[in-house]
């Protein structure tokens, strides 16, 4: 039986979390110190020891990234932060910044000083106002207290952070869209190689992380390494924001050590919404493969989601029950991939517009049989030839819905429309006229 | 839209970037919280400020979708539908604005005050159904809750968000907060709402923290 264990979100309860002083009363700003005290290496060695894994999405290790910036190269290098939570279904970067932002500036103090970086970003997506405007606030006070700015903490270190604030646009979570955008230009992808640590941001060594990920590494600091790796599996260490949201009594954020089932996460918080069962849910955002009831089990880590066919993404736990159809839930992704593809290359920008079209004659009753294996057909080509993870992620709710619900695409054809009452999946079911 | 202050704010923003291109964004920003959208001028203005081709500019302000051709509510309404949202009832709180209003997606009533948009998932699923107002947090909605919500912003009346200040600022305003100048309103409103602390409460209850 796994444990909750609240440490990013430990103080988000008190009013004042939010502020320098209420951050500084919990211990804040007492791991740069200890981090500054130390040669950059060795705090990349830390990072790389406590096993810390980045939380946007794909899992690889925060330590062997930073180790990734050549050193004595002669050229500026670059932290830049991930904050544009996109991800339909992800939702906890924005309450960590909106409660607790300094823990980011914290980790982007060490994690600049690590990679010797003179300068750091965050790209927050436009469309959280106070989220930007408690971020904006975070960094004035950093710069005020002397934590920012030149010679850091009388450490001789000077760094300087720019909170960047996009415009609307799931693609720049893309970490070289991210980078094209923040260079001004339209958010498309880049080919790699080069990657980021060899040519990033102005063509310069550039480490790109999650927020979570940056702002886990100031405990490793004031806890210690060891502390860090006491939490979690074999090779998913620490602890993590799970998200939950949909038909659960109780959505919100829940803090764990990595490796902790959903039936956990639901028995301690009350479960699905009365009288009503798990249907299908996320493990990690909308373009990570759907999971069933008989999923309920797999610990929620790196492995044991890959394991079980998926993957464990950002954590992100959208959780529908029986009253929601699988093919709307399914085309209204769809719709969405389409939307934010950039449009660079082919299979994304005309395969989602198909991928559309058929899913929208199948939900309505409309579609062919055979219309399932153009699908997958399709999926196929999509999957491995994009130029970028938005088209591969486009395929996941396809390939995994007709393999667990082929059924229910079915019974849409038979029925001639969709079988479902909409109302009824919704939270104010018998309240409308 | 050429006022001193205005310059001013821009050439500001230019500085805080090693690169004066990476300022291509918060003016465009800046342009709205201006000019309540980004106009030709605008375009014209930030190209000059970059020394760079306005067709250039152009392009980037075209594939954002915050940055609006044509001018939106003095409170701009977004109405998540993704899936989450959609289901919850998103779907059903978008349908019934754009009746109670008379307006569609992308359109704005005939005063001026408010207009409507279907959003993509605002990172808030723990709170759906979501509605955004100039881009602040309206959680946990219902279709009678964002009737009233457009009636009061319609009536001069706006109420407060649930996760953001103590009063709804304006379209123009909120833009100028996304170009990066600071309307000193950070501590206002919850440092996190209900849904936040679901967990962090649980883990209280059962002695996890
Ligand atoms: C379409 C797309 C959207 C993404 N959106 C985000 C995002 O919003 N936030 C994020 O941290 N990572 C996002 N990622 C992953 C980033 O590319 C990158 O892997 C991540 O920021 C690295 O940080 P980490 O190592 O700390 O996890 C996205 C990837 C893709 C393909
Ligand atoms: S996969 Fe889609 S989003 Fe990625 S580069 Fe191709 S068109 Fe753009
Ligand atoms: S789906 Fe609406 S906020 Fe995420």
């Amino acid at each position: 039986m796994t444990s909750l264990k609240p440490v990013l979100s430990k103080h988000w309860n008190e009013a004042d979390s939010f502020t320098i002083a209420g951050y500084q009363r919990n211990g804040g700003y007492e791991g740069m110190k200890k981090a500054l005290a130390m040669e950059p290496d060795a705090v990349i060695a830390s990072v790389k020891d406590s096993g810390l894994r980045g939380r946007g999405g794909a899992g690889f290790p925060t330590g062997m990234k930073w180790s990734f910036i050549p050193q004595g190269d002669g050229k500026p290098h670059y932290l830049v932060v991930n904050a544009d939570e996109s991800e339909p279904g992800t939702c906890k970067d924005m309450p960590l910044l909106l409660a607790n932002p300094h823990s980011l500036v914290e980790g982007m103090i060490i994690a600049s000083y690590a990679i010797r970086a003179n300068h750091a970003f965050v790209y927050i997506r436009g469309e959280v106002t106070h989220v930007i405007r408690r971020m904006q606030q975070a960094v004035a006070d950093a710069y005020a207290a002397g934590y920012l700015g030149k010679n850091i903490n009388g450490k001789g270190y000077d760094l300087d952070l720019i909170v960047h604030v996009g415009a609307g646009a799931y693609i720049c979570g893309e970490e070289t869209a991210l980078l094209d955008s923040l260079e001004g230009f339209r958010g498309q992808p880049r080919l790699r190689p080069p990657f980021p640590a060899i040519a990033g941001l102005y063509a310069c060594p550039t480490v790109v992380n999650n927020v979570e990920s940056i702002a886990s590494v100031p405990s490793i600091f004031t806890h210690g390494v060891e502390w860090f790796q006491s939490m979690g599996t074999e090779k998913s260490k620490g602890f993590t924001l799970y998200s939950l949201s949909g038909h659960v009594k109780r959505p919100g954020q829940y803090e764990a050590p990595l490796g902790i089932t959903l039936r956990e996460l639901l028995d301690m918080s009350g479960g699905m919404r009365e009288g009503h069962t798990i249907k299908f849910w996320t493990p990690g955002g909308s373009s990570t493969p759907i999971f069933t009831a008989e999923h309920l089990d797999v610990p929620l880590d790196y492995e044991g989601v890959g394991a079980a066919g998926s993957m464990l993404g950002t954590k992100a736990l959208q959780i529908f029950d029986e009253t929601t159809c699988v093919v709307r839930a399914v085309l209204r992704w769809t719709e969405f991939y389409k939307h934010e593809s950039c449009g660079k290359c082919t299979p994304c920008r005309e395969g989602t517009w198909w991928l559309v079209q058929i899913l929208k004659d199948l939900e309505n009753g409309v579609g062919k049989a055979e219309d399932l294996e153009k699908l997958l057909d399709l999926c196929d080509n999509i999957l491995g030839r994009s130029f970028c993870a938005l088209g591969d992620g486009a395929t996941s709710p396809i390939t995994s819905s007709i393999q667990y619900f082929r059924d229910e695409y079915l019974a849409h054809l038979s029925a001639g429309k969709c079988p479902f009452d909409p109302v009824a999946s919704t939270l104010f079911v018998g309240a409308r006229a | 839209m050429k006022d001193e202050a205005l310059l001013a704010q821009m050439d500001s923003i230019i500085a805080r970037y090693p690169k004066s291109r990476s300022a291509i964004m918060p003016l465009l920003h800046l342009v709205q919280a201006s000019e309540g959208f980004v106009t030709p001028e605008g375009v014209e203005l930030v190209a000059k400020k970059l020394d760079l081709a306005t067709a250039e500019v152009a392009a980037v302000a075209t594939f954002y979708s915050q940055y609006k051709r044509r001018p939106v509510g003095d409170y701009h309404v977004g109405v998540c539908t993704n899936t989450l949202c959609a289901v919850m009832g998103g779907d059903a709180i978008f349908s019934g604005l754009k009746d109670h209003l008379g307006i569609g997606n992308d359109e704005r009533t005939s005063d001026g005050k408010v207009s409507l948009e279907h959003i993509e998932c605002n990172a808030a699923c723990d709170y759906a159904p979501v509605v955004m107002v100039n881009w602040e947090f309206f959680d946990n909605q219902t279709v009678e809750s964002a009737k009233e919500l457009v009636d009061k912003l319609r009536s001069g009346n706006p109420p407060a968000p649930t996760r953001g200040p103590k009063t709804l600022p304006t379209w123009k305003e909120n833009s100028a907060v996304l170009a990066g100048i600071s309307d000193g309103r950070a501590n206002e409103g919850v440092q996190a709402g209900p849904a936040s602390l679901a967990g962090l409460e649980i883990a209280h209850e059962r002695g996890e923290a």
